[in-house]
């Protein structure tokens, strides 16, 4: 911890960036934290409650955010793998940021406990279970003490994604359109989504109007299904759709899946560097076409 | 009424090929069921995903989407990028629950007015023996309520051990009591 807060106070103190983002403690828990001066810089915490993707913060419609200068970020191995996701798609130059990558252990899923979590099967993220990259790649400095592997979590996203497929089509049908009519159309699936970069987004759209704007069960299906298609291949997985849902939908469930079919029919998974192609967009000769005729 | 269930087809399909094609199964006059509604768009990489969700919610039982074989694409490769996107459109649908005899993908060329015949009448029988779409059309009528809920809470009371959903929604309750208040109140409505 000491050594992050050194180095971001120096980068501050050196100018060489105008804001340092992390995380830092609160009587509300782990939040994010822009520290402008090197006493600021004393402030940045990590452990396990640090669960926010800041790479959020790099999306190209935070103007605001954009107009604070230059950044440094502290990222984790998944946040790291969202910037990839900006870089990749030109939504961000490298020169815009300094990456401090921070070795991760995995997180809880309560970022206001009061202390640092301690991770078990109970507390542990469920995406954090097999994660590839608990060292970012994708850093200009890397920080903190090789950690742990995180414990598996009571129920994985692969063993609910299983759960499902287990069902029927008519079961799934039920569970699905059950969830989305929870949905309130707040879109705060989209607005938290590192990678949700379109600055209109087709759901906003009026003329014609694709997507339904109501609070109804048809539009709320056209709009997650859309949203899921929308990542489909660049969602990094940091769940920050899901844990802002004010509704509860198990957001994190469809973008597991669409990672699995992606994986499975093109052996694409999501790193952090930024030269790989995504899935969609790209094709080969030999696809798999079984699904037509 | 059901009975006497006419299924609606909706096909989008491209120009250079598929819609040519179906022009030859017409001027050969070839017998086919006369469901399908043919909506022509420039090439397979213009069909979004979005055409087909908008079709259900417009009342069609059946959805085909068709175009250039692989290699024949007018644009070179709009077919090639349309494979990787319906691959994973196909299997979110069917992740989410649509039946895949719904939704048929074919390529037909130009030349293919026989091939494209069996399409259009294997698509129309599939989507008689489903019968109509009212799964989607109940979404319509805002018909997703309490029951469902119901349903969804009986798995979660059914899980119990691995792999269920169970498990989860009680973890998620735990770790968040405001939303499990207002999870108790849903099933208390239901």
């Amino acid at each position: 911890m000491q050594e992050l807060r050194e180095l971001a106070a120096q980068l501050l103190r050196d100018g060489a960036v105008d804001v340092v983002v992390g995380w830092e403690d609160s009587p509300r828990g782990a939040r994010p934290i822009f520290a402008v001066t090197p006493e600021d810089a004393g402030k940045l915490i990590f452990d396990t409650r640090c669960l926010h993707d800041l790479a959020t913060y790099l999306n190209p419609r935070r103007k605001q955010v954009v107009d604070l200068g230059k950044l440094a970020l502290v990222i984790k191995g998944c946040d790291a793998k969202a910037v990839a996701g900006l870089l990749r798609e030109a939504q961000l130059t490298r020169d815009r940021v300094v990456l401090i990558g921070v070795r991760c252990g995995g997180v809880c899923e309560d970022s206001m406990a009061p202390a640092p979590v301690e991770l078990t099967p109970e507390t542990v993220a469920p995406r954090c279970h097999g994660c590839d990259n608990r060292e970012p790649r994708l850093v200009d400095h890397l920080v903190g003490e090789p950690r742990p592997e995180p414990p598996a979590p009571l129920l994985s996203l692969d063993e609910r994604v299983a759960a499902l497929d287990g069902l029927t089509p008519e079961q799934r049908w039920e569970y699905w359109t059950a969830q989305f009519d929870k949905c309130v159309r707040c879109y705060a699936c989209r607005q938290i989504c590192p990678l949700c970069v379109c600055e209109r987004c087709v759901a906003d759209k009026s003329r014609p109007q694709w997507i339904e704007t109501a609070s109804h069960p048809r539009g709320n299906f056209s709009w997650n299904v859309t949203r899921a298609l929308h990542l489909a291949g660049r969602c990094v997985g940091c769940g920050e759709c899901e844990r802002f849902c004010p509704a509860g939908i198990p957001l994190a469930v469809i973008n597991r899946k669409l990672q699995q079919v992606v994986d499975e029919r093109y052996d694409y998974r999501v790193a952090d560097d930024p030269e790989v192609t995504t899935p969609i967009g790209d094709y080969r000769l030999d696809d798999q076409q079984e699904f037509i005729k | 009424m059901n009975d006497a269930h006419e299924p609606r087809i909706t096909a989008f399909v491209c120009n250079w090929c598929t819609y040519t094609g179906a022009d030859l199964a017409g001027t050969s006059r070839l017998h086919m069921a006369s469901n399908v509604r043919i909506i022509r768009l420039p090439c397979t990489g213009r069909i979004d995903p979005l055409f087909v969700i908008k079709a259900f919610e417009r009342g069609a039982d059946g959805v085909i989407v068709s175009g250039c074989h692989p290699a024949d694409c007018h644009y070179t490769a709009g077919n090639y990028h349309a494979r990787r996107r319906f691959a994973v459109f196909h299997d979110l649908m069917d992740f989410m629950g649509v039946d895949q005899r719904r939704i048929t993908f074919s390529w037909v060329s130009a030349s293919e007015g026989a091939k494209w015949r069996d399409v259009v009448n294997e698509a129309v029988s599939k989507a008689r023996e489903i019968g109509p779409f009212t799964a989607y059309r109940a979404l319509n009528d805002h018909n997703v309520s309490a029951d469902h809920f119901d349903w969804v809470d009986e798995l979660a009371a059914a899980g119990g051990g691995t792999g269920c959903l169970g498990e989860d929604a009680a973890a998620k309750a735990a770790a968040r009591p405001a939303r499990t208040a207002a999870a108790a109140a849903e099933g208390g409505d239901a």
